[in-house]
């Protein structure tokens, strides 16, 4: 047995048919709109930006050319000997390796901790005042806003050369930076342990240690060594300006073209970077398991 | 603060002896733990040498360039508009660098995805080179590429691209292995190939979070563009750098103040796109 479709009458079928191919010409046209507007901004900011593709394309051969003669020159018969007059620097390099991850260290925990306090100021279920979570903001948003390095270009002028200014600007953007992830972590607790301790007479030193700080603990550790991560690769570049690390020794490699020191060096932060990223990420994931099994 | 009791600790104290008792494999962990990142703290302030004579110096230094910072003054005319020019630089540093990583990108990360191309070897190695290329920081592209293509923005345009290919082949390949996978089962089951489930059936879902992650790579990439300028890749962080070699501090005051406007608003701007593309989702 066959049931026949009913079917629209012919002026409704048409009317719908109408309204789709509207709508369908309507999301073309947005499309091809954007499209030009995309187009537009890439011709403004090509010609804005000095890009010109003959002298690219000319001279892209350079780029492989310059990736082959940083390449160390190792031969199997004397892999040996090769590598050892590649990694001759190794032990300067190592410690200055070590000194970079001591700046991103030293200047993480300095900041996490100016970040941790200020946090608590920033947010607004915890802060009556609204002046004081006002200032408290626009203060984190300034030193995560400037970038680290004009603070490590400053910093050098008035401290001197050295370490110093490289963790100062490291801590000061990671102040700002960490400051305003864990003061977003502290708007989203559960207000409920808060209103406990501040129910039964806590000070608001107590409603902060009591109420906010157990739920918020392991967020903060995790982000913190999220930004450490960060810090790493920052305070791998801050020699550039001459604010300690490994960065100087790079720098002086590409400007002198010391070719292979540049490879090598290369490598060296590349696989540390990698490095730390594995051990970070083993322990985040712990922290945020453990936080899941308390739930 | 008074001790808080309540009326029969006595016996919940009896039937839960462990919760009143104190628990010192717990305190002697966090107390070594604890211990552990204040040595490794004190370590590095030993190691690094840190001079603490010249904090006091250098403060007060510090102190004296605030000072001479104010008000922010650009000097001349000419010179405002040569620094909005370059700041035109280094918005059009971020502008490029952000869409070439990300053109270049997203065949990669096709690549990279588990569900789109099940070879597990491809998988490791075009994982493990976007991770080498993500270990090397913009800065040190921007020195590279200023040795090929010459000083001037357009070092610093491939700069980015580099850096944020290889940041957004991680990040597009795992929202690209997070799609769901019935509508491409769906594309298969009603007779498409697989580049047809991978194109009607993964890309739809993947488009909008793709393009919300880029949006917000720009916002991150406007800040970066405006410090490569220091190895001479354009932008403002030339003139920055500049300024600040020769104690110009009203102009290195005018500077940082254009670009905390810039940076803001390019921040603005780009949240609202994210909001309006994908709405107020986290970004992973």
């Amino acid at each position: 047995m066959r049931a026949a479709v009913p079917e629209f009458p012919e002026a409704k079928l048409r009317e719908l048919a109408d309204h789709y191919a509207a709508a369908v010409a309507a999301k073309r046209r947005r499309f091809w709109l954007g499209a030009a507007v995309m187009v537009a901004a890439v011709l403004v900011a090509g010609w804005m930006g000095d890009v010109d593709l003959w002298k690219f394309s000319e001279n892209f051969w350079r780029f492989p050319t310059y990736f082959v003669s940083i390449a160390p020159k190792l031969s199997f018969s004397s892999l040996w000997a090769d590598l050892s007059e590649w990694l001759w620097g190794l032990p300067r390099w190592t410690r200055l390796l070590g000194d970079t991850l001591l700046i991103a260290y030293v200047g993480t925990l300095a900041g996490g901790l100016c970040g941790f306090v200020l946090c608590f100021l920033a947010s607004a279920n915890l802060v009556r005042s609204r002046a004081i979570v006002f200032v408290t903001r626009r203060t984190l948003e300034f030193c995560r806003t400037v970038p680290e390095i004009v603070f490590a270009l400053i910093f050098v002028l008035a401290f001197g050369l050295g370490p110093l200014p490289g963790v100062l600007a490291i801590a000061i953007h990671t102040a700002g930076a960490l400051g305003k992830q864990f003061a977003e972590v502290v708007e989203n607790i559960d207000s409920k342990p808060v209103e406990g301790v501040a129910a039964s007479g806590g000070s608001w030193l107590q409603i902060v240690r009591f109420g906010a700080l157990p739920q918020v603990l392991s967020n903060f550790v995790s982000y913190a060594l999220l930004r450490f991560e960060i810090n790493v690769r920052g305070a791998a570049v801050m020699g550039f300006v001459g604010a300690g690390g490994i960065g100087q020794d790079l720098i002086e490699a590409v400007r002198k073209f010391y070719f292979t020191d540049v490879s090598a060096i290369l490598l060296l932060i590349v696989v540390t970077v990698m490095l730390i990223d594995f051990v970070t990420e083993r322990v985040r994931h712990r922290l945020l398991g453990m936080e899941g099994a308390g739930r | 603060m008074n001790s808080f009791r309540f009326d029969n600790q006595a016996s919940v104290a009896e039937r839960h002896p462990h919760l009143f008792r104190p628990d010192w494999w717990q305190r002697v962990k966090i107390t070594a733990g604890f211990a552990a990142v204040v040595g490794l703290f004190i370590f590095g302030i030993v190691q690094l040498d840190i001079p603490f004579h010249r904090l006091s110096d250098g403060m007060s230094r510090l102190g004296g360039f605030l000072r001479l910072m104010v008000p922010p003054d650009p000097g001349s005319l000419s010179q405002a508009v040569i620094y909005l020019h370059a700041l035109g630089e280094t918005v059009a540093i971020a502008f490029l660098g952000t869409l070439g990583g990300a053109l270049l990108a997203l065949p990669v990360a096709l690549l990279a995805a588990r569900n789109v191309v099940a070879n597990r070897v491809v998988h490791i190695l075009s994982r493990r080179s976007l991770d080498t290329i993500r270990g090397i920081d913009t800065l040190i592209w921007a020195l590279i590429w200023v040795g090929i293509v010459g000083l001037g923005p357009f070092a610093g345009i491939l700069a980015l691209v580099c850096s944020d290919f290889g940041s957004f082949g991680k990040l597009f390949s795992e929202a690209i292995e997070a799609a769901d996978k019935k509508p491409g089962e769906g594309v298969l089951a009603a007779g498409g190939n697989h580049l047809h489930g991978v194109r009607f059936g993964v890309l739809p879902q993947v488009i909008p979070i793709l393009l919300s992650q880029v949006l917000y790579y720009f916002e991150s990439n406007t800040r970066s563009a405006t410090i490569i300028g220091i190895v001479g890749a354009g932008g403002i962080g030339l003139q920055l750098a500049e300024q600040i070699r020769v104690l110009e501090w009203q102009r290195v005051s005018f500077l940082i103040l254009l670009i905390l406007i810039t940076v803001s608003t390019i921040d603005w701007i780009s949240g609202k796109l994210r909001f309006a593309i994908i709405g107020r989702r986290e970004i992973a």
